[in-house]
C-alpha cells in the first residue's frame, strides 16, 4: 500500500501524547440542568399562560355572569346609561359577517388553490413561449416556475398586510366602488330579504368582503397543499380513463382533497370570527339583527374594540363576559378545524 | 395517395374488428359538451385568480398614491396635528411601535426559543409537549383582540393605566405561538447526525443546544422571529384599550417613560380614519404606506431567509 | 461523581506501552430496544494500541455494540442494557458514571461525515472548547488536522466553511475533530462506507498510523478492509432463532487467524461469501 499520508506528520506525533479529555465540570454539569430545568419551565408556561388568559377573562367576567346570566347572550340592548347589557346582535353579527365572508372567501382561496396546483399560469407562461420557440432557453424556460412562485407570495403578501391598512381601504375603496351596485339593487330587489335596506356606508357587506380578501390566504394556501397532497397515480388513473382537466379535478382531486380544504375553510371562519380591524372601522357598529347585507351591524371583537377604552369598572366586566363568549366561540372553532386537519394528514383511503 | 388507396382491396377503416371509430371522434372541438365545460372551469378559474390579487394591487395602488403625497421627512419628527391644524406627522408613533414591538420580542422570542428546544429537543415526545404543542396551535387561532383583554385585565386593571408595557405583553402573546412553532420545526430540521456529532464528542445537552443546534437553525428561527414581528407591528387591536394612544413623545424629559399611554402607527391609523378632517386623513394613509413598507420588508427579508 | 469520573483519566496510560492491556472490556449480555432483543452473548476485549474489527452481516448489531462502548445507546429511547462494559477497569454503566464524561474519553467518528456548520478551525477547536483546554488551541488544531492528513490541504482556508469540503475530506476532518482533545479510544463506526475508494484507502492509511497512540475500534461491512487494518477482529452473525432478529458474537481472535482458520461453521460461510 502506497503511503499517501505527508511525512511531516510523525514529526508532531513523536512528541509525548497528552490527552486534554476531563469531565464535564460542575460548573458545566449545573448549567445543563438548569438550563434542562429552564426549558422544561417555560414549556410549562406556555400551557399555564394560556389558562391564565383564559382564567383573567373568566374571573373579570364573573360579576357580569352572575348578574346578567344566560340573559346576556339573548338580550338585544347595550345602554351602559340603564345597565341594560346584550349580545345577541354581536352574536348574529359576528356569525354572519364571518359566514357571509366564508362563503366569497373560500370560493376564492379554492380556486387560487386549484389554479396553483394544476400549474395553469407555468402552462399558459409555457404555451406562449412556445409560439415563440424559446421554452427550453436558459432563461426564458424557468420563466413558468418563476412565475408561479410569485403568485405564490403574493397570495401570501395578502395576509401580510396589516388589518387596519384593510379598514382603511375598506372605507375608501370598497365602499364608494359597491355603493352604485348596492342601490339599485335596493331599488329593483328590495323585496327581497337580503336587499331591503340601503347602504349608508358602513354596514355588512363591505366587512365581508374585506373579511373575505383577509381569510383567502389561509384557505388557499392550506388547500394547495391538500391538493398537493394527491398522490399523483390517481391522478394518472383518471386521465387514463380518457376524463378532462376539470372531470378530474372536480371527481378525484377535490374529493380526496376535500378534509384538507374543510379543514382549511373551518381555521378560516375562525380566524372571521375573532378578526377586529376591519369590523370596526366596516361594519358600522349599530345594535341590529337584519337580514339585509346592506344594513349595519356590530360583532362582538368590534363591541370590545370600541368599549374597552372607555369602559367604567362596571362595563368592563360585562365587556368581558363578551370577551368569554368570542373567546368560546373561536376555540371551538379552531379546535374542531384543527381536528380535522390533523385527521386529512393522516394517510387516508385513497392515499394508499 | 388516391391510387395507392383505392388499390388496396379492403377498405381502411375496416380492419379486422367490430368496432369502428370515426376519426372525428378524437377531434378537438368546443362544441362537444365536455371539452366545453372543461374550456369555461378553466378560465372561471383564472378569472377567479385575477380577481383575488385585486385587492392586493388596488391597496398597494392606493397607498402610494394617496399615502405617497404627503411622504416628507416631517413625517418622521413632527407630532400628530390637532383637530383643525395643518401639516404635523406622526414621529412618536413610530417610536412607540418600535419600542412596543421590541418590548413585545424581548419577552417572547427567549420564551419561544426556550420552549421549542423543550419541543424539539428536550422532551419530543413527552406529553407535556404534545399539550404545549397544541397550546401553540391554540394562541396562533387566538383572536388579536383578546389578546389586548387579556393585557387589560391582567396589567392595565393592575398597574393603574395605560401603558406601552400593557402593549408590548398583549403583543407578545400574539408573537409567541409564531415564534414556538418555527424555533421548534428549525431545530427538529438540524440533521441527526450533526446533533449526534457532538454529544458523541460529549458535549452537554446544554453545550449541544447552545454550541450547535441553535446556530445552525438560526435562520430558521429568524425566520420565525421576523414573521412574528412583522405580524406585531400591524396589529391595532390589541393596543387599542392596552397602549392607547397619545399625541406625546414617548421619552419625557430625556428618558424613556414605559408606564404612560402610547402611541403606534396601527392606532394612529384607526382614530385617524374616522376623523372628519382631510388633513388626518391624509396622515391616515401616509401612516398606512410607512407601516405596510416596514411590514412587507420585514416579511421578505424572513421569507429569504428561510429559502436558502 | 467526579472523583469517579477521574478515576477513567487517572487510570495507567503508559503512552506506547504495554500493548497487550485491555483498555476497554465489553460484556453485553442481552441488550434491547423497548421490547425487541437486540443483541445476546457478546464478549469483546479491546486492547490498547490495537485496531479491533467488528464484522458481520448487516443487521447483527455491530454498530449498536459499537454504540455501547461510549454510552451512545443512552440517546436511543427505549435501550435497555443488561451486562457490564469496562474502561480501564471502570464500569461506564455504573449509575454513579456520567456518559457525558464517557464520551469524552471515548471518541467516536460516525458513519456518515458530520461536520458542524461552521468553519474547519472551529470544527476542529470544538472539541477543546468543550474540555475547557487553555493552552495553544491553534497549535493543538495543527496538530489534529496533521494526524488526520488533511493539513496540507486545508491549511490555506481553515476559517472556510467544512462544509465546502469532499466527503473523504470530511470524514477525515471528523475524525481531526475527534481526536484534537486525544481521547483514550476512537469508536469508528463505518467510517469508509460513505467514501470513494480513493478516500476509503487514506482513512485506512490513517487509521494504521493513528493506531501507534490510539487504540481503535472499527466497525466495517468490508472484509478486505477488516483483514488490511485490523489486529483482531470479531464476527457477528445475526440468530433469528428466537423469532426476533438478535445478534451475537460468533468468533473473536487475530484477524489473520479469524480469516485463514476460522473455527466455526457461519465464520466460514461468511467470509467464504456463501450466505444467500
Amino acid at each position: 500500500m502506497q503511503k499517501i499520508v505527508p511525512a511531516n506528520i510523525r514529526d508532531i506525533q513523536d512528541g509525548p501524547r497528552k490527552s486534554i479529555s476531563r469531565p464535564p465540570t460542575f460548573i458545566e454539569k449545573h448549567c445543563n440542568s438548569v438550563f434542562g430545568w429552564a426549558t422544561y419551565f417555560f414549556a410549562w408556561l406556555t400551557v399555564l399562560l394560556v389558562l391564565y388568559i383564559v382564567c383573567i377573562i373568566a374571573i373579570q367576567a364573573a360579576p357580569a355572569i352572575r348578574d346578567y346570566g344566560l340573559g346576556f347572550i339573548t338580550g338585544t340592548t347595550w345602554d351602559a346609561n340603564t345597565h341594560q347589557y346584550g349580545v345577541l346582535p354581536e352574536i348574529w353579527g359576528t356569525m354572519y359577517s364571518s359566514l357571509l365572508a366564508l362563503v366569497i372567501g373560500s370560493l376564492f382561496g379554492v380556486a387560487v388553490a386549484v389554479f396553483l396546483s394544476e400549474h395553469f399560469l407555468s402552462s399558459f407562461v409555457f404555451s406562449i413561449e412556445k409560439l415563440f420557440g424559446v421554452q427550453f432557453h436558459s432563461f426564458w424556460g424557468k420563466l413558468p416556475d418563476k412565475f408561479e412562485q410569485i403568485l405564490k407570495n403574493l397570495i401570501e403578501l395578502l395576509a401580510a398586510i396589516p388589518s387596519v391598512v384593510y379598514g382603511l381601504w375598506g372605507i375608501f375603496f370598497v365602499i364608494p366602488l359597491i355603493r352604485p351596485v348596492c342601490d339599485w339593487l335596493n331599488t329593483n330587489l328590495g323585496w327581497i330579504p337580503i336587499f331591503n335596506t340601503t347602504l349608508s356606508g358602513p354596514g355588512m357587506l363591505p366587512a365581508s368582503i374585506v373579511l373575505a380578501i383577509m381569510i383567502l390566504p389561509t384557505v388557499s394556501a392550506i388547500s394547495l397543499n391538500a391538493l398537493l397532497a394527491v398522490p399523483p397515480k390517481l391522478r394518472e388513473a383518471s386521465y387514463g380513463l380518457g376524463a378532462t382537466r376539470w372531470e378530474t379535478i372536480l371527481a378525484i382531486l377535490i374529493p380526496t382533497a376535500s378534509k384538507g380544504i374543510f379543514g382549511s375553510i373551518i381555521l378560516a371562519f375562525g380566524r372571521a370570527l375573532g378578526e377586529t380591524m376591519a369590523l370596526a372601522m366596516l361594519v358600522g357598529n349599530a345594535n341590529v339583527i337584519s337580514w339585509s347585507l346592506f344594513s349595519p351591524a356590530n360583532t362582538l371583537a368590534a363591541l370590545l374594540a370600541n368599549n374597552f377604552p372607555e369602559a367604567g369598572p362596571k362595563e368592563v366586566g360585562v365587556l368581558m363576559f363578551a370577551a368569554l363568549i368570542l373567546l368560546a366561540i373561536t376555540l371551538f372553532v379552531n379546535m374542531i378545524g384543527a381536528f380535522i386537519l390533523q385527521k386529512a394528514s393522516t394517510p387516508n383511503e385513497g392515499a394508499r | 395517395m388516391t391510387d395507392i388507396v383505392t388499390s388496396v382491396p379492403v377498405p381502411s377503416n375496416k380492419i379486422d374488428s367490430d368496432i369502428v371509430i370515426d376519426s372525428g371522434e378524437l377531434e378537438k372541438s368546443l362544441r362537444r359538451p365536455r371539452t366545453a365545460f372543461n374550456y369555461i372551469m378553466s378560465s372561471l378559474t383564472t378569472l377567479v385568480t385575477i380577481i383575488a390579487l385585486i385587492p392586493l394591487f388596488s391597496v398597494v395602488l392606493m397607498l402610494v398614491v394617496r399615502g405617497g403625497q404627503r411622504l416628507s421627512l416631517g413625517l418622521f419628527t413632527q407630532l400628530p396635528p390637532a383637530a383643525f391644524e395643518h401639516g404635523g406627522g406622526f414621529g412618536n408613533a413610530i417610536v412607540g411601535t418600535l419600542v412596543m414591538v421590541g418590548v413585545a420580542a424581548l419577552i417572547s422570542v427567549p420564551f419561544g426559543i426556550l420552549s421549542a428546544t423543550y419541543l424539539a429537543e428536550v422532551a419530543p415526545y413527552s406529553r407535556l409537549s404534545n399539550v404545549v404543542r397544541m397550546c401553540g396551535k391554540i394562541l396562533t387561532g387566538f383572536p388579536s383582540i383578546l389578546a389586548g383583554v387579556f393585557a387589560y385585565g391582567s396589567v392595565v386593571l393592575v398597574t393603574g393605566g395605560f401603558s406601552a408595557i400593557a402593549g408590548g405583553i398583549a403583543l407578545s402573546i400574539l408573537m409567541l405561538p409564531t415564534v414556538i412553532l418555527t424555533a421548534e420545526e428549525a431545530i427538529h430540521m438540524v440533521p441527526a447526525k450533526i446533533r449526534e456529532a457532538a454529544l458523541g464528542m460529549g458535549a452537554t445537552q446544554m453545550q449541544t443546544v447552545w454550541m450547535v443546534l441553535l446556530p445552525t437553525a438560526f435562520p430558521g428561527i429568524l425566520t420565525g422571529v421576523m414573521l412574528a414581528v412583522a405580524r406585531a407591528a400591524g396589529e391595532t387591536a390589541p393596543l387599542l384599550f392596552t397602549a392607547l394612544f397619545s399625541n406625546y413623545w414617548l421619552i419625557s424629559g430625556g428618558r424613556l417613560d414605559l408606564m404612560q399611554p402610547t402611541s403606534s402607527l396601527a392606532v394612529l391609523i384607526y382614530n385617524f380614519s374616522a376623523m372628519p378632517f382631510q388633513n388626518q386623513i391624509e396622515l391616515a394613509w401616509a401612516a398606512a404606506l410607512i407601516l405596510v413598507l416596514v411590514v412587507l420588508t420585514v416579511n421578505l427579508i424572513g421569507q429569504s431567509l428561510s429559502r436558502k | 461523581m467526579v472523583q469517579n469520573a477521574q478515576n477513567l483519566s487517572s487510570a495507567p496510560n503508559p503512552a506506547n506501552g504495554n500493548g497487550k492491556s485491555v483498555v476497554i472490556d465489553c460484556n453485553i449480555t442481552e441488550l434491547y430496544y423497548g421490547k425487541f432483543k437486540a443483541v445476546r452473548d457478546t464478549r469483546i476485549p479491546i486492547e490498547r494500541n490495537r485496531i479491533t474489527a467488528f464484522i458481520g452481516p448487516s443487521g447483527c448489531g455491530k454498530s449498536t455494540v459499537l454504540r455501547c462502548l461510549n454510552r451512545m445507546n443512552d440517546l436511543v429511547r427505549g435501550f435497555r442494557f443488561e451486562g457490564h462494559v469496562h474502561f480501564q477497569g471502570a464500569d461506564i454503566y455504573h449509575p454513579s458514571i456520567d456518559p457525558v464524561a464517557v464520551r469524552r474519553y471515548i471518541g467516536m467518528v460516525f458513519q456518515q461525515p458530520n461536520p458542524f456548520a461552521m468553519s474547519i478551525y472551529r470544527n476542529v477547536a470544538f472539541g477543546l472548547k468543550l474540555n475547557g483546554y487553555k493552552g495553544d488551541r491553534e497549535e493543538r488544531v495543527k496538530r489534529a488536522l496533521c494526524a488526520a492528513a488533511l493539513w496540507d490541504e486545508v491549511k490555506d482556508k481553515l476559517h472556510t466553511s467544512a462544509l465546502s469540503l469532499s466527503g473523504g475530506q470530511q470524514q477525515r476532518l471528523c475524525i481531526a475533530r475527534a481526536i484534537a482533545t486525544e481521547p483514550e479510544v476512537l469508536l469508528m463506526d463505518e467510517p469508509c462506507s460513505a467514501l470513494d475508494p480513493i478516500a476509503t484507502r487514506r482513512i485506512e492509511e490513517l487509521m494504521l498510523e493513528l493506531k501507534e497512540s490510539y487504540t481503535i475500534a472499527i466497525v466495517t461491512h468490508n472484509l478486505q478492509q477488516a483483514q488490511r487494518v485490523a489486529d483482531k477482529t470479531g464476527f457477528l452473525y445475526v440468530d433469528t432463532t428466537q423469532g426476533g432478529r438478535t445478534g451475537y458474537l460468533v468468533e473473536f481472535g487475530l484477524t489473520k487467524q479469524l480469516f485463514e482458520d476460522p473455527k466455526e461453521k457461519h465464520t466460514q460461510d461468511y467470509i467464504h461469501g456463501r450466505f444467500s
